[in-house]
């Protein structure tokens, strides 16, 4: 019970609850398996890329330009898939080796030319971004092929509400959970996964551990790139529309719902519950919002206060914890 | 001392290059004092706005909410002046308004700033996360304020702020030269300026040489927040205008152009001198691809690459010096 309650992951977890209780007393439309499924459809492309920004942030770096990757895997994808045909298969893996490959080459910019990754990712942003809205002319795409449409429409579970629409679980939900489970595992039980939090904790202690540097920096803004490819398939899955300026610009949106679920930016800690407890925390504010007829624009208000609140009671939470380290050294 | 030195040089060099390159490129054209009244009346608010991010990154810190700050500032007086001030009838009687206005502007930018100082010196947030917050909420206010509409029409004394001339001298850049004259005074001549750096290179240090650091802190991010304030009062005088998502693509551009300029992103090292001359080189590019008719979205890719370049030639060069020395 006490280990529980030092936990962030606890806090967040009760944010949630208390948060969608005050929704579901003002509008009970809110506690429905349809409005949670759909929540979970309509999250999965933010919940993939928090992924990744988790991965980074455990390293102890940081990306900004995941936005632009995952832009530009989405519209060359989308070309691709228009002009050429293939299947969705095709699809994922043309958006993934993109994303891997924008990935890699931040990681050999941060990791040869020794540039700090915040630089380096807020440069790369910017030519990414740069250089595709140049070379598409900023033009949407929307004709989208008919095998690509109907992949976006199957449902694992089907469902039909009272009023007899059909719901389900979408199988976008069911890639984010796919996802999911292998960042979990990677995290969890391989040597790769304990390397991120290693290098976060400390860089120089991970590489006389014997942990190899140059690798795990490679794999994870590869990794990231991997995610922003994937989570770009998802958004044009979602709207069925390749926009050039859609994504870019919610950097900063994602990297705030990852670290509201307690990772840190000094690296070596994060937990991929609380990422994920972050982003439904984020999901259920501005869902919630939408149901109580708040006017949209009250959102921002909303998330940058809890941001606020959040990041405070975790940092005066570190420092009592450090105050009573050194009472116990003194005795 | 020599990487400081090749630092300054690597820049002055890049300065020179794309000057040449832009005249070869645009031949006469570039060189008509329109373009360069034009520049000048771009570079300000960027230039403002980069002073009030690199003062943060100097203690090792960075203020993602500037832009935030700026336009909330900006709602708030174009708010006040367009609420008291008919701007076709405005005489002589609404100075006082006016004053007040952009007082209330930058008191409101000054109050954000000492938020984030609070935040961060007392509550002990990361910079980063404690901005992060500030920037999301302030945006959430703006837009509450205005409910996304633009705010317009402002009286004649206020859109002179951003357009005017003085003996040729746009406005924007005096207030930008006076600006940056008072950061560089600030950061190499008071005790306030040297217990930044210092706070940068080694905040524990610091502290246990008696340094106050919480309350420099707290006066870093309380000037960061006045410096985008001055830079909202510009720029809703040049919109004739505020509103809630202006300017939003400033904000990582600030960090670049203060990188650039030679501002070490971990804290301690900087110059105000070197952030000019990186807007300069900022500038000068922009403008250059501008008058060939390239792209906005290209130009900034093309800064990108210009501080990826740079970050590679000085390091790289770096390590090919102390190699020899060890040789």
């Amino acid at each position: 019970m006490k280990k529980l309650l030092s936990r962030h992951e606890t806090y967040v977890f009760l944010a949630i609850v208390i948060f969608s209780l005050i929704i579901t007393l003002i509008n009970p439309s809110f506690f429905t398996l349809e409005n949670f499924l759909d929540l979970l459809k309509s999250y999965a492309f933010v919940g993939i890329l928090a992924v990744g920004v988790l991965f980074v942030l455990i390293s102890g770096g940081i990306d900004i330009s995941f936005t632009a990757v995952a832009t530009v895997a989405m519209y060359v994808t989308t070309v691709i898939m228009i002009n050429y045909g293939g299947n969705i298969v095709t699809a994922f893996l043309i958006a993934c080796l993109i994303g891997i490959a924008l990935g890699l080459l931040n990681a050999a910019i941060i990791y040869f030319l020794n540039i700090p990754a915040i630089i380096t990712t807020i440069a790369t942003l910017n030519i990414y971004y740069g250089i595709l809205t140049v070379l598409s002319g900023g033009k949407w795409l929307h004709a989208m092929p008919t095998w690509f449409r109907q992949f976006s429409g199957i449902r694992v579970l089907t469902l039909t509400n009272p009023a007899g629409i059909a719901y389900g679980l979408s199988i976008i939900t069911v890639i984010w959970a796919v996802v999911l489970v292998v960042a979990w595992v990677i995290l969890r039980y391989t040597t790769l996964g304990r390397g991120l939090y290693a290098m976060g904790g400390s860089m120089p202690s991970a590489q006389r551990a014997g942990f190899n540097i140059f690798f795990l920096t490679m794999f994870v803004y590869s990794f990231m790139g991997l995610m922003a490819g994937i989570a770009g398939v998802v958004q044009i899955l979602l709207v069925q529309t390749a926009a050039p300026n859609s994504i870019v610009g919610k950097e900063l949106d994602v990297l705030a719902a990852v670290v509201l679920g307690g990772a840190s930016l000094a690296g070596g800690t994060g937990t991929l519950l609380g990422a994920m407890l972050g982003v439904i925390l984020v999901a259920v504010m501005s869902n919630g919002l939408t149901l109580m007829h708040v006017p949209s624009f009250w959102y921002n208000v909303f998330i940058g206060l809890i941001i606020i609140i959040s990041v405070s009671a975790s940092a005066l939470q570190h420092r009592r914890k450090e105050k009573r380290m050194i009472t116990v050294e003194g005795e | 001392m020599t990487s400081k030195y090749s630092e300054s040089i690597i820049l002055g060099l890049v300065m020179v290059v794309v000057l040449i390159l832009m005249l070869m490129l645009t031949g006469q054209q570039f060189f008509r004092v329109g373009n360069f009244q034009s520049m000048a009346f771009q570079l300000p608010e960027l230039g403002i706005l980069s002073l009030a991010m690199m003062v943060t990154m100097l203690t090792g810190g960075i203020n993602l909410s500037i832009i935030a700050t700026a336009n909330l500032c900006g709602i708030v007086t174009a708010t006040i002046l367009t609420t008291y001030i008919n701007p076709d009838t405005a005489g002589a009687g609404s100075w006082g308004i006016i004053l007040l206005a952009i007082g209330a502007g930058l008191l409101t930018a000054t109050i954000i700033g000492f938020l984030n100082g609070f935040l961060i010196a007392k509550v002990d947030v990361s910079p980063i996360l404690a901005t992060l917050g500030t920037m999301i909420l302030l945006n959430g206010l703006a837009i509450v304020l205005t409910k996304g509409y633009v705010i317009s029409g402002l009286p004649k004394p206020v859109r002179f702020v951003g357009n005017g001339l003085i003996l040729g001298i746009p406005m924007p850049v005096i207030i930008f030269a006076l600006c940056a004259a008072v950061m560089a005074l600030i950061l190499n001549r008071t005790p306030l300026g040297v217990n930044i750096y210092m706070i940068g290179s080694n905040p524990t240090a610091t502290y246990f040489s008696g340094v106050n650091n919480t309350s420099i802190l707290l006066k870093t991010y309380l000037i960061s927040g006045l410096y985008s304030g001055i830079a909202a009062i510009i720029m809703i005088s040049r919109f004739n205008s505020a509103k809630a998502d202006y300017g939003e693509s400033y904000l990582l551009m600030t960090v670049l152009a203060s990188v650039l300029g030679g501002t070490n992103p971990y804290g301690g090292f900087g110059k105000v001198s070197g952030l000019v001359i990186a807007l300069i080189i900022l500038q000068l590019v922009s403008s250059g691809l501008n008058l060939l008719g390239v792209s906005n979205f290209l130009t900034i890719a093309i800064w990108g690459m210009i501080i990826i370049l740079v970050f590679a030639v000085t390091y790289l060069s770096e390590r090919y010096r102390e190699r020899r020395q060890v040789a």
